[in-house]
């Protein structure tokens, strides 16, 4: 038995066996065949081994657009084309009935070869496309070598065990039967964190090298509360814990059926909860948590995973189908927000020594107009399906966000001439995520029809912290008194100019925040769908009045420390 | 057989989607088709092949097509670089 410590990522706990995820790698056997009823059985079998890889990617895709995730579905007809491609299989058969290898060997060797060519080059895309070759390869030789690929299918109750988890695993994996994750890097914003939320996974990242002690088929419990990972644990630590299961199990099924109460103090104040989705799919999900609409809407998705800029038609489609699921209710798109650490393959971004301080989100789109009007363009046109508002992310001054406006307005008379329909009123509001917005939300506020208060980089940007800097990231801190003073005063400058102020970061899902928040004036909330019944239920348990009460003493406090310690014991209450 | 010369027109070039598209397009045809740049020749029937010409935005290629249905097929693959490609 070992106990390793990690972050919780996600709350919940997972009791199954692990599944460690680590690249596989074929190695070359050197066997030479020795007939040709051998060098026959060896085209047959790397044949065979291609089917079965299209056919498995084949079921990828179809679940993926079952699931509505379409882009993500395009990126796998690259794989299929790659797998099946002709010169490939041309070169493989050669080297199998000319050079006498197996099928194992003459795959690696091609693949090899192929990958040589693409990681020499220059081009940064073409260059990158040497993984999409090597993953093409490595499905081949899975299935070649069958007794290595210990398991297409992911059985019940797997806790997947991987150094970190990037976007594009959770697209080829099958994860609805995965219950845990544990990963040696991430914090709790990292990929793996906010997948395991959305999909109410348990999840401790960040557990370091220790986690290589777990091997295939360990009986493991993830608790996503407190961030700790038992492995191979005693009979009564699997009783303790199934039973701490069963009662997260009931509060949750209780806190589901809150889904049709509406969010009201005691005394009577309405509160709206949202959830931040980056897609339709997410929405129609998210209504089943009780979600009043979405207080977010990323539209980064709809750009990565691809290999060139989505048309405005395609987006005009993508907002008209989240519109539509959403029912009429609120829906607010933020326009893209890349650079920093998202990247798009077919945009070369360039290397900077702060991309967190760099080209990134409004400042990309104010530079380059062709972008943001037709993503603008998109919105608009989508508005007439539902109640879509526009939010521009990074402002830092009132020229960005009146350039951004402008913007708009030249988008909006351009249909307006083409006499295509959209919503004139459509609300426009922005991020407030860097400090300077925040310490000028009176100017701001006369300018906008809401704010959204984007609390992981306002904290970053306020405390000069990369929270995914291993050394620093335990100085990242939303309950930091200058952060909390910086909340405090776009809230109260957004109430005093009757504007919406609404928060989308992971503070606003944060229950130990909610009493702060509430005291705070905070009205609208917006965060993964999952934690929307905790935030109620803590909303309807309280009233405005203890809510000012415990907001006043928090910002008579001093340290952070005080402060996190205070708002769990009156969150207890 | 039949020759046309054309320009990428996509500004990114033609990457892994439109390359996949094109393929899928030839394939339709019993005729070979060929695509050159420079002193490379590969044919339309290998992702591998035309992502390895890293062609970019506005390189000068040529199209080769030869077989019995190579009008048919000369007009989709006209059709390809001249209008689709601009907005995959």
């Amino acid at each position: 038995m070992a106990i390793i410590k990690g972050i919780g990522a996600s709350p919940g706990i997972a009791i199954g066996r692990a599944l460690v995820i680590k690249k596989q790698v074929a190695e070359v056997t050197g066997a030479a065949l020795r007939d040709e009823d051998e060098i026959q059985s060896e085209i047959a079998k790397f044949k065979k081994a291609v089917q079965s890889s299209v056919d498995e990617v084949e079921v990828i895709k179809h679940n993926l657009l079952a699931a509505g995730d379409e882009s993500a579905a395009e990126i796998l007809e690259t794989q299929i084309e790659l797998l099946q491609d002709e010169q490939i299989k041309d070169d493989v058969i050669e080297k199998i009935a000319a050079e006498k290898k197996n099928a194992n060997d003459a795959v690696i060797e091609v693949i090899d070869g192929a990958v040589e060519i693409f990681s020499t080059m220059k081009d940064e895309y073409f260059s990158a496309r040497a993984a999409d070759v090597q993953d093409a390869g490595d499905r081949i030789l899975k299935h070649i070598n069958k007794s290595f690929s210990s398991k297409q299918i992911i059985p019940e109750n797997t806790i997947i065990i991987a150094k970190d988890i990037a976007p594009t695993d959770t697209v080829t994996m099958d994860i609805t039967r995965v219950c845990g994750f544990a990963t040696q890097a991430g914090g709790k914003t990292s990929h793996a964190a906010i997948i395991a939320r959305a999909k109410d996974i348990a999840a401790v990242v960040g557990c370091g090298s220790e986690l290589t002690v777990i091997q295939n088929d360990d009986i493991v419990i993830v608790d996503g509360l407190d961030g700790t990972i038992i492995v191979n644990p005693s009979a009564g630590e699997v009783a303790t814990y199934t039973q701490k299961k069963k009662e997260l199990a009931e509060k949750a099924a209780l806190l589901k059926k809150l889904k049709n109460v509406k969010a009201i103090t005691r005394d009577e104040v309405a509160i709206n909860l949202f959830a931040n989705i980056a897609n339709a799919a997410d929405m129609e999900d998210s209504l089943n948590y009780g979600a009043e609409g979405s207080g977010l809407l990323r539209t980064e998705l709809l750009f990565m995973g691809r290999d060139a800029l989505p048309t405005e038609d395609e987006q005009f489609e993508f907002y008209k189908n989240v519109a539509l699921k959403a029912n009429g209710k609120p829906v607010i798109v933020r326009t893209l927000d890349i650079g920093g650490d998202k990247h798009l393959p077919y945009f070369n971004l360039p290397a900077e020594q702060n991309p967190f301080l760099g080209y990134r989100a409004i400042r990309i789109c104010l530079d380059r107009k062709d972008i943001f009007a037709a993503q603008l363009k998109a919105i608009l046109r989508a508005s007439v399906f539902g109640d879509l508002a526009i939010m521009f992310p990074m402002i830092s001054n009132v020229q960005e966000l009146r350039q951004a406006k402008q913007a708009l307005e030249e988008a909006k008379q351009e249909l307006s001439t083409q006499q295509v329909a959209f919503n004139t009123n459509i609300q426009v509001g922005i991020m407030i995520e860097i400090p300077s917005a925040a310490v000028t939300a009176d100017i701001l506020a006369k300018e906008v029809d809401f704010f959204s208060i984007g609390t992981n980089d306002l904290c970053q940007y306020t405390l000069a912290v990369d929270r995914m800097s291993e050394q620093v990231k335990h100085l990242y801190d939303p309950f930091n008194p200058g952060v909390l003073r910086l909340i405090q005063n776009v809230i109260d400058q957004g109430n005093k100019h009757k504007i919406h102020t609404g928060m989308c970061g992971e503070m606003a899902g944060d229950t130990g925040a909610t009493l702060l928040l509430l005291g705070m004036g905070l009205t609208d909330f917006s965060m993964s769908a999952s934690a929307i019944p905790y935030v109620k239920n803590i909303i309807n348990n309280a009233s405005m009045a203890t809510a000012r009460q415990i907001c006043a003493d928090v910002m008579a406090m001093s340290s952070s420390q005080d402060i996190i310690n205070y708002l769990q014991q009156v969150t207890k209450q | 057989m039949i020759t046309k010369d054309y320009l990428i027109a996509a500004a990114e070039g033609l990457h892994a989607r439109p390359a996949t598209n094109l393929i899928r397009l030839a394939k339709k045809y019993k005729s070979t088709a060929s695509l050159s740049k420079g002193d490379k020749t590969v044919k339309l029937n290998s992702m591998l092949n035309i992502l390895s010409l890293a062609l970019k935005g506005g390189d000068a290629i040529t199209i080769i097509v030869e077989g019995e249905d190579e009008a048919e097929a000369a007009a989709a693959i006209d059709i390809f670089f001249t209008e689709e490609l601009k907005n995959l």
